[in-house]
């Protein structure tokens, strides 16, 4: 790993003002950045260590839930608060990592994950997403795990993140720090898709701080579910993972929402399949409607042509399970 | 976990301002191999005199606490908590499988709560408490779960073995070791490929259900 400066500024201001220059970054849990360093993938020049800052606390506040940016995983995942309003979010973070690792990871650092296309990695292989120019590996190489909504000409490697997934789902709000104040954006809108910039992963600028987020309240608790279809059952990344979340009265979907992982290059919500479900029954055939819905738009590359169908499938079981009608 | 919040201060060496110390280095090297003869200059050369003095310009003071006992050292920033380990002071337990936060036999104890420590940088666990495998058992007296390992044969290289017994141990204090299908989940970042996993999870429900203390 090539040397770098470590500093731990005293205040959320001090970060800030230490951001700006260029090869810097921000390190929290590091279980991203760290490995990305040992690969040579990037290599900082300054790392600025934000852990003690107050940014930890899940609070409630007026109309949501507040979750720090700081916030461990596993914390989050099993806090009593997340549990009872956004069971969703719990299910979605465990699936994600392993227990030691969601021990050290942060909601900011999750957020801010990069993708692990294989070709990223491997610095000996070209990657737009690494090296802007240089091609893309994935494209025509082995394709697996890549995408089939959104992808581009430069880039068509996938978002890792489970809990990103949840948050998308559950209309998640990114609250930002930067010299001019906070700003908020909703968690959809914080990931990008790749098109001439697959370098850019996300609309965080280079002087801001994520500082946390905020889940609205809603009537999802009873009828969410997180399905994770992976390689093998534990500690795997997602070859497609579904978010699902309903509010069914009177034997009636009242609302849904529906996002998706393993797909894009940011967490895929899917809005046309989710008004299709509205005022309809919670029942098999119309969730296998909203799945093909869903689909429109999909395309294949050579490897991963079994996500066109692995996909629905795993929308339709996702809603049976959070309808309940497994 | 709480934060010594004293250890939390800046401390000197460690604000962006001291980035002039890099400069300064740079400057006075520079001045200095010109002062010197060239037979000096590169003599210096030959023996890396830069990077010895860039080394130890470069290293930040570390106190934490392993297995009990104070330690004060000094680190690069690049040097993870596994490496300092094993190689500064001399904790060899702690096993470097993947070194990629994939295999989990790195596996350690930080202020109780199990990590991975070769994605850990040392100097990110200044003022905290660490325990490794070697901070189990009490003297001669092997730890409940280290017997059960032995017991239940829950090994065949052992490679894997210390980061799955602080593993097997945080699983229980954490609650997630109450169900056969629960153990396997929650001990899923330890990879084992002698395939020991049937013998792991007997030895983690034995101790488990004898209600030992962990």
């Amino acid at each position: 790993m090539k040397q770098f400066q470590y500093i731990r500024p005293a205040t959320q201001q001090n970060v800030l003002d230490a951001i700006t220059k260029s090869g810097t970054k921000i390190i929290a849990g590091g279980t991203n950045l760290v490995d990305l360093m040992k690969r040579g993938v990037t290599a900082p020049d300054k790392l600025v260590d934000i852990n003690h800052l107050p940014l930890k606390g899940i609070t409630p506040t007026k109309s949501g839930l507040h979750i720090g940016a700081l916030a461990l995983n596993s914390v989050v995942s099993e806090n009593a608060l997340v549990l009872q309003k956004h069971p969703l979010l719990s299910l979605a973070l465990k699936a994600g990592a392993s227990p030691q690792l969601r021990n050290m990871a942060t909601v900011g650092g999750n957020m801010m994950q990069r993708t692990r296309c294989t070709y990223f990695y491997d610095t000996t292989m070209p990657c737009n997403k690494r090296e802007p120019g240089t091609g893309c590996g994935a494209m025509e190489g082995y394709n697996r795990m890549h995408a089939i909504f959104g992808a581009s000409q430069q880039c068509i490697a996938v978002h890792p993140s489970d809990m990103c997934v949840g948050l998308a789902a559950l209309d998640a709000v990114v609250i930002i720090a930067g010299k001019k104040g906070e700003r908020r954006i909703p968690f959809v809108d914080f990931h990008r898709l790749p098109e001439d910039h697959p370098e850019t992963d996300n609309h965080l600028a280079k002087d801001e701080l994520i500082v946390g987020v905020e889940i609205p309240d809603n009537n999802f608790a009873k009828n969410s579910y997180y399905l994770k279809v992976r390689d093998r059952q534990s500690y795997a990344f997602a070859l497609v993972s579904v978010a699902a979340a309903l509010d069914i009265s009177g034997g009636l979907i009242k609302q849904a929402r529906l996002a998706m992982g393993g797909v894009a290059h940011k967490p895929w919500r899917l809005y046309d399949a989710e008004k299709s479900l509205v005022g309809k029954a919670p029942t098999e055939e119309n969730f296998k409607v909203a799945a093909q819905i869903a689909m429109q738009g999909a395309k294949a590359y050579e490897y991963n042509a079994f996500k066109l169908k692995l996909a629905p499938a795993s929308i339709s079981e996702a809603l049976k399970h959070a309808a309940g009608v497994v | 976990m709480e934060d010594d919040k004293s250890l939390l201060k800046p401390q000197q060496g460690l604000h962006p301002e001291d980035n002039s110390r890099r400069n300064f280095l740079k400057q006075s090297t520079l001045l200095t191999a010109v002062a010197l003869t060239p037979v000096a200059a590169v003599k210096a050369a030959e023996s890396h005199m830069d990077e010895k003095i860039a080394e130890a310009f470069e290293k930040l003071p570390l106190k934490m606490e392993v297995n009990g006992v104070a330690k004060s050292l000094q680190v690069e920033p690049r040097a993870t908590l596994l490496d300092i380990l094993r190689e500064q002071l001399d904790l060899t337990g702690t096993k470097k499988g993947c070194d990629h936060g994939q295999c989990g036999a790195c596996t350690v104890h930080v202020d109780g709560h199990r990590v991975n420590s070769c994605l850990t940088l040392g100097i990110m666990v200044n003022g905290k408490k660490i325990t490794t495998i070697e901070g189990l058992a009490k003297g001669d007296d092997l730890h409940p779960m280290q017997e059960a390992f032995l017991k239940h044969d829950g090994f065949q290289c052992g490679y894997c073995t210390p980061g799955q017994i602080m593993s097997a141990v945080a699983c229980i204090r954490e609650g997630h070791a109450n169900s056969e299908m629960e153990i396997r989940e929650y001990m899923s970042g330890n990879i084992c490929r002698c395939g020991a996993y049937p013998n792991i999870v007997n030895a983690i429900q034995e101790v488990k259900e004898g209600g030992i203390a962990v």
